[in-house]
């Protein structure tokens, strides 16, 4: 290739990557912000929140068995057959998921036939078969492609309702993606950047947000125990004991009890709106507004229950339990925020939807903006001096041939940059070791070329020779040390978590870009300026 | 300007004190660790609640320690932040992934209660620990209710004005109202709605690290093995490029400098962080990097000087490159000693183990890996002399042939 093509393809290179940095600005604070937006910082030098969280895809599993055995029930007494009890097991852990199992209990065995069936048609996700040594009771188990299926959907819906929720928020740039493994870790990675208030989010994320307005059926009992004596010591059947949030924070001594039914006459999907509002006395409140279907079946109900007490339940918790005063259709009010903030966040979940299974927090690291600009600024106060030092070193030993090296190291850290910028690749605190690395190893690539041409210098070729031996001598060693690095970033990336890759990316760009600056621009420099003397004797070097 | 011209140093010939004080210093390192029970790992790696506090005046470590104590069971380690002002890391242990949510609320409410100032829990906000979006939520009521604002783009404007001041020119604590006015766009009466609304706490949290001990094992699993994978891609691309004994005598040395640095951040009760790590993996490159160039001078030469001893034939190696390594070495030495001196708190463990393993990568290219290539060699003499082969500069066979190609 001639000098003039290569001068050319540099060029392109170089254009290309500025315009990639700095777009095309009009204005100084233009430039600034272009920068800004195509070089992104990572949270550890931005300031922000990163926080891991673990879906409960247990709660999931649960719930669906509880659905199929409401069904379940419903087709048995249509079908005619005889049960005398369904329960299921309750998984405890992450890793306890895939053994959910509804037991079916005292099935004449003149019914199999019917009961195989009736599983087979209005239930094919479930497996049956009979508890070894009984011939009445029988096991349902999920089957293995369900199970992955609903813990696929478990996540998916879990990450829409949290994204829903933080878009609420209205925060800049969130990113709400599944982590780990798929099929194990179950794990949500959340990054806030500039987030400097997570307890909160973690708060608005956490809430599971299960809203249900309940029937009443006896209370309020100042405790468990008393509302249990009255029916005897046994809970009865389809209900649920569930305890009224205190009025206010920590008067424990309030404490109600009621029994309500365990089937929500309406629940949080049916709602169509909510929002913060204040009462009369200035209290503030969540209103919420019920859809068509949900306000059909609330305003049936309420008709007919007309003074009797009904309680909305949020999270297994009763918030208020009012008796109904008249036939209501479409809307209703949570009571008891403790402020504004309590009030409209609360909204805020409601209006995202509910997540489908509890939310267990594994990781938090918030960097406050104050550090991350401490970080970048020494980073800067301390990289610069010696950024100088590399810079007239190299101009010093080498003269002119210094010039050549700083200039090919200037476009190394250009290239780099614009390489993260397309990538959408930040720049951590790790990433900044890659830098350093490459810069090292940059400085290098010019070193070893540099004293190979002295080196043959010394031996007696001509200039040209010398240029030319040294460059390809080099050549083979920068080859050598930069593939071993690059192939252990491979690895790095591949095996490693977050910083290490972080590292192990900057690193790979800031080699690739140093291949090319250390040789083919280094070289095209030395020809170009050895191409215009006529008779090539000295060099400066 | 040149400093070597050409040298002629016998490395090879003086290497047992190198590598006695290679084995002491490693043996040091590992007898630490090993009495130590371990590196001291960060947050990221054993799991537990971390939170980097800046306070007004000179932290009060017992107070902390004892206000705390109350609420948190494990120990509380207290421990001042190096090269800062009034900077404390405040750091217990977490047991299971259920205290993380309680020990960080434990460890807020606590510093609130005790650091807060005379003014905090009467209802008014701490300006010093609250985000940008609660202070405009709070201020813009009362902001337009006085006139001093007449929109929402003009409250986020002041707010953005004070809270960059606070972070920016105060890494986070402002101690006196009066301070905000020297910001752009505070007014008077601005900063006398702020005065009513806000009190200034004495201190600020800058960072909070909570990480729960299961995710902290993996992490530590992950970073360990992900840079053993990486050591044996290095090694197998080295052995195909030149011999599986150099790829070997690479791996050796890159080792040695990864236990010494580690050894000497435990002798320097240092923590290991996942920044660290970060270093690490440098270090890792850098010494590679170093070692290679050496044995690619070996390949070259064991071709041209083929009836040289291939200790001699090493000497002359590391001597030919000896500009290059000093060179390269001592400027890249520069850059990080820079950000050790003037990096701050933040970069502190991580240049450290830069600014060692810089010294030790170097080092170990000539004292260690090189020595290596030699031992491996007169033992494999050794074995061959009953069958009275003359010695022949065995290395470099697929080497030779490697780089023959890529010479044109």
């Amino acid at each position: 290739m001639s000098v003039t093509t290569r001068s050319i393809i540099i060029v392109i290179v170089l254009a290309l990557t500025v315009v990639l940095i700095i777009g095309f600005p009009t204005s100084p604070q233009q430039l600034v912000d272009n920068i800004r937006k195509n070089v992104q910082l990572g949270l550890d030098l931005k300031g922000g929140s990163h926080l891991v969280l673990q879906v409960q895809v247990q709660d999931a599993a649960r719930a669906e068995a509880d659905r199929t055995i409401e069904s379940l029930k419903e087709e048995l007494r249509k079908a005619n057959i005889d049960w005398a009890d369904i329960s299921r097991n309750s998984p405890e852990t992450v890793a306890q998921t895939d053994s959910i199992q509804i037991t079916l209990k005292g099935v004449p065995p003149a019914k199999v036939g019917d009961l195989r069936a009736l599983v087979v048609e209005r239930f094919p996700s479930w497996l049956l078969s009979l508890v070894p040594g009984s011939t009445t009771d029988y096991r349902l188990n999920l089957k293995p492609s369900e199970l992955i299926a609903l813990k696929r959907d478990t996540i998916e819906r879990s990450i829409q309702t949290i994204e829903n929720r933080i878009n609420g928020l209205g925060l800049t740039e969130p990113t709400i993606q599944q982590r780990g493994r798929a099929d194990a870790d179950y794990e949500i990675l959340v990054q806030l950047p500039g987030v400097d208030d997570p307890a909160r989010v973690k708060e608005i994320m956490r809430t599971a947000a299960m809203l249900e307005l309940t029937p009443v059926l006896d209370g309020p009992f100042p405790s468990q125990e008393a509302l249990l004596a009255k029916h005897g010591g046994v809970r009865p059947l389809n209900t649920k004991m569930l305890r009224m949030a205190p009025r206010s924070e920590g008067s424990e001594s309030g404490e109600s009890w009621y029994l309500v039914s365990a089937s929500a006459v309406v629940t949080g999907r049916d709602l169509r709106n909510a929002r913060p509002s204040r009462d009369e006395m200035g209290r503030w409140e969540t209103g919420f507004m019920l859809n068509r279907d949900g306000a059909r079946r609330f305003g049936r109900y309420t008709e007919s229950h007309v003074g009797e007490r009904l309680a909305i339940v949020l999270d297994n918790q009763i918030k208020s339990a009012p008796v109904i005063q008249n036939r209501i259709e479409d809307s209703g009010r949570i009571t008891g925020m403790r402020d504004q903030q309590d009030a409209s966040d609360l909204a805020l979940v409601l209006r995202a939807g509910s997540l489908p299974a509890g939310i267990v927090y594994r990781e938090e690291r918030t960097v406050g903006p104050s550090l991350g600009a401490d970080s970048i600024r020494q980073g800067v106060s301390a990289g610069l001096p010696g950024m100088l030092a590399v810079v007239v070193a190299m101009l010093v030993y080498y003269t002119t041939a210094g010039i050549n090296a700083v200039l090919a190291l200037i476009l190394n850290a250009v290239i780099l940059l614009a390489c993260l910028s397309v990538s959408g690749a930040v720049l951590t605190l790790p990433g900044i070791a890659g830098v350093i690395l490459t810069i090292g190893m940059g400085v290098d690539s010019n070193v070893l070329i540099f004293e190979r041409i002295r080196e043959e210098l010394r031996a007696g070729k001509g200039v040209l020779a010398a240029v030319d031996t040294g460059f390809s001598k080099a050549f083979l060693t920068i080859i050598d040390t930069h593939v071993t690095t690059v192939v252990s970033c491979a690895f790095l990336f591949m095996f490693g978590t977050g910083p290490v890759k972080g590292f192990a990316v900057t690193l790979v760009f800031g080699l690739i870009a140093n291949l090319f600056t250390a040789v083919f621009v280094s070289r095209t420099m030395f020809d170009w300026s050895l191409g215009r003397q006529r008779r090539v004797t000295t060099l400066s070097i | 300007m040149e400093i070597f011209k050409q040298t002629n140093f016998d490395f090879l010939g003086n290497k047992w004190p190198f590598i006695i004080g290679s084995v002491v210093l490693s043996v040091a390192g590992l007898a630490s660790l090993g009495l130590k029970g371990g590196p001291r790992y960060g947050i990221d790696f054993r799991g537990g609640a971390m939170m980097d506090v800046k306070f007004a005046g000179p932290p009060p470590a017992d107070k902390i320690r004892s206000a705390l104590s109350q609420h948190i069971s494990g120990e509380i380690l207290v421990q001042n932040v190096g090269g800062a002002d009034n900077e404390v890391l405040i750091g217990t242990q977490l047991k299971s992934e259920q205290e993380l949510a309680a020990a960080r609320a434990a460890m807020t409410q606590t510093l609130e209660a005790a650091f807060g100032g005379p003014e905090a829990g009467r209802g008014k906000l701490d300006f010093n620990n609250a985000g940008r979006q609660v202070l405009i939520g709070r201020l813009r009521d009362p902001m337009i209710r006085a006139g001093v604002a007449s929109s929402d783009a003009q409250v986020s404007e002041a707010v953005d004005a004070m809270v960059t001041f606070r972070d920016r020119e105060r890494s986070g604590l402002v101690t006196r109202f009066e301070d905000l006015s020297s910001s752009a766009g505070v007014s008077p009466k601005i900063l006398e709605i702020v005065k009513q609304e806000c009190f200034l706490g004495q201190f600020a949290v800058r960072r909070v690290e909570i990480v729960g001990p299961k995710v902290g094992a993996e992490l530590r699993l992950q970073a360990v093995l992900a840079t053993l994978y990486a050591l044996g891609g290095m090694l197998v691309y080295i052995a195909v490029r030149f011999e599986w004994i150099y790829g070997l005598a690479a791996v050796i040395a890159v080792f040695h400098d990864t236990i010494i640095t580690i050894g000497l951040f435990s002798l320097f009760n240092k923590e290991v962080s996942l920044t660290v790590i970060a270093a690490l993996l440098t270090l890792v490159g850098y010494s590679m990097n170093d070692t290679i160039v050496v044995f690619d001078r070996i390949r070259e030469n064991l071709k041209i000087l083929r009836r040289e001893k291939l200790a001699a034939l090493i000497n002359l190696s590391i001597n030919q490159t000896l500009s290059r390594t000093v060179l390269t070495s001592g400027l890249t030495f520069l850059t990080v000693l820079a950000l050790f001196l003037f990096g701050g708190a933040v970069l502190h463990g991580f240049s450290f183990a830069l600014v060692v393993g810089i010294l030790i990568g170097t080092y170990s290219s000539i004292f260690v890996a090189s020595p290596i290539l030699v031992f491996w060699q007169s033992s494999v003499e050794r074995r061959k002399r009953p069958a009275a082969m003359p010695a022949a500069p065995a290395p470099g066979a697929a080497g030779r042939r490697s780089s023959a190609k890529a010479v044109k």
